[in-house]
């Protein structure tokens, strides 16, 4: 997916003023919370399942652009596909953040962060919101 | 008025910023050392190296005596009544919680009260949490104004005989607001409570004399004020420092003890420093002082003033920018831009060389006094100039969203 910084941006820039599946989340999702010291984002992932297909996922708090647009477009890539093919897109992703070989295709919007990797000071922003979806979906395919 | 030409030659860090076009505003955090201390340090393990206190031979003898100059030089800098009021420690840090362990623990008892605000670093707050729970002391906050400041009237309101320690920062680091440092003690005495000072963003910028001022305790940290990092300083007046407790015991602070447990500690400063400490570390730090003692810090103080006005006047300027301590005196100004998270604006004033810092900065309860929880700080100190404010200034006027959004791409 050849994708300029034009682009990224407007990805980035819209997700940040309109993200998707952000607001209040309630007892029937499963949910963890992430907060870091040393970075000031702070927000909470919330998922639900039926079987081992990811039903919903939805998430609320405070965070940069980044932080905000990585999670609401990761979130809108996982929704509806079974926990392993979520858990297989976020290695991707990751796999984009260590700057590995990866899945253009798959990860579709979020090759926005594909230079992310080059700000160190920033990766913890762009990887908070998807550490909670691992974290989440880990729990449910393992157990706690 | 100060050589600011000079003085920045004098800082080897400055030198190597201006190489990048890079401009530092997070003395608040830690400053630039000169070259003197970092030349002070290198020469105790060129040529000095020795332990203190303890060889017969002629080096260990001579780095004692310098280690024990320092701690007259810090008397000196604080204008303490005397030297054995001077702990040295690891930090401020260290230093508040070693007044919270060795006299809060020891001496506050259920139905006892501490006072303290919400502007307070973690450092200062969270060693009083751990005294609350063990002695069964409860901690309660003098209200502060809508702005953060600090009015003398509401420390008069909730003013008790039962109050027995009032903890606070003289400056605060997130805010930059200097509390009547005076007449809190003034009150305080009245009512036989004990004042607790965090001195670590105020020693860096106003001339302190604990006489004066009539502090019980003040604690603060070398790196901030050009010293190198390790280093702090516990003051306490000697007969508080007497009766109350060290926080580690070992070698150097024991006088003698034997077989059954018994120990007979040595007398303060020296009870508190059990353990080999950070020698070149303090060594560094008396030049720093010296350095500024050099200076004067009335220059420092008055330089500092002027450079935080000069800037509280510019941004104040930006319709975009929304400053939360206009009343503020000193060194810090926080701010926002609006509509943009203070990450967000910090990276990408990065991006431009200019280093701030976002984020609750570790005084996470004053998000219910300001009530925005991130803001991005901007802190000076002596080394910085108009020149680097103004380009801060115009760097800000034309931030946008997408140009942050575009510096982390
Ligand atoms: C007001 C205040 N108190 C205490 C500290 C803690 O100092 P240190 O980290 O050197 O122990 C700081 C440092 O950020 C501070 O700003």
């Amino acid at each position: 997916m050849m994708i300029d910084n034009e682009f990224k941006r407007a990805i980035i820039m819209d997700h940040y003023s309109k993200p998707h599946n952000k607001g209040s989340i309630d007892e029937s999702y499963k949910s963890v919370h992430m907060a870091s010291d040393s970075c000031i984002d702070d927000i909470t992932v919330g998922m639900k399942f039926d079987n081992d297909i990811v039903k919903d996922v939805r998430f609320d708090g405070v965070g940069c652009t980044i932080c905000i647009s990585s999670t609401s477009i990761m979130s809108e890539l996982i929704k509806g596909k079974s926990i392993d093919e979520a858990l297989k897109l976020i290695d991707e992703y990751y796999k984009m953040i260590d700057e590995k070989p990866y899945d253009e295709d798959a990860l579709e919007e979020a090759n926005a962060f594909n230079t992310l990797s080059k700000q160190a000071n920033r990766i913890k922003c762009g990887t908070i919101g998807i550490k909670a979806m691992n974290i989440l979906l880990r729990e449910e395919k393992y157990g706690k | 008025m100060l050589d600011v030409k000079k003085i920045r030659n004098d800082f080897p860090m400055i030198k190597e910023l201006e190489k990048k076009k890079a401009i530092y505003f997070d003395s608040a955090a830690t400053s630039f050392k000169p070259q003197c201390v970092i030349d002070r340090v290198n020469e105790y393990y060129t040529k000095e190296t020795a332990n203190i206190h303890r060889g017969d031979y002629d080096l260990s003898f001579s780095v004692s005596d310098e280690y024990e100059k320092a701690r007259e030089t810090v008397r000196k800098f604080i204008n303490a009544e005397s030297s054995a009021e001077i702990v040295f420690t690891n930090g401020a840090s260290s230093s508040l919680n070693l007044v919270a362990y060795g006299y809060g623990q020891k001496f506050l008892k259920e139905g006892d009260i501490i006072l303290s605000t919400e502007a307070e670093h973690a450092s200062n707050i969270l060693p009083w949490f751990k005294v609350a729970e063990v002695t069964g002391a409860t901690i309660e906050y003098i209200p502060l104004n809508k702005d953060g400041s600090f009015d003398i009237e509401n420390l008069k309101k909730v003013m008790s005989d039962k109050v027995k320690v009032i903890t606070l920062a003289h400056v605060s680091n997130v805010l930059g607001y200097i509390m009547p440092i005076k007449e809190i003690a003034k009150i305080a005495h009245e009512y036989n409570a004990v004042v607790v000072c965090d001195g670590a963003q105020s020693i860096p910028h106003i001339k302190t004399d604990v006489r004066d001022l009539d502090i019980d305790f003040l604690c603060f940290s070398s790196h901030k004020v050009l010293g190198p990092s390790g280093v702090g300083v516990m003051y306490g007046k000697y007969e508080l420092l007497d009766k109350m407790d060290p926080f580690m015991l070992g070698g150097g602070s024991n006088a003698r003890f034997d077989i059954c447990g018994n120990i007979l500690l040595k007398n303060p400063p020296f009870k508190f420093e059990a353990g080999t400490p950070c020698v070149e570390g303090v060594l560094g730090f008396k030049a720093a002082l010296e350095y500024l003692m050099d200076i004067g810090m009335e220059n420092v103080e008055a330089n500092d003033r002027m450079l935080h006005k000069y800037f509280m006047d510019e941004i104040t300027k930006l319709d975009n920018v929304e400053v939360y301590n206009k009343q503020s005196e000193t060194s810090i100004v926080t701010f926002n831009v609006k509509n943009i998270f203070a990450q967000d604006v910090a990276c990408y004033l990065n991006s431009k060389g200019i280093y701030v810092r976002s984020g609750n900065h570790c005084a996470k309860i004053l998000l219910n006094v300001i009530g925005v929880s991130e803001t991005i700080r901007a802190s000076l100190y002596l080394y910085n100039t108009k020149e680097e404010i103004d380009y801060l200034v115009e760097v800000l006027k034309g931030v946008t969203l997408q140009k942050c959004i575009e510096a982390a791409l």
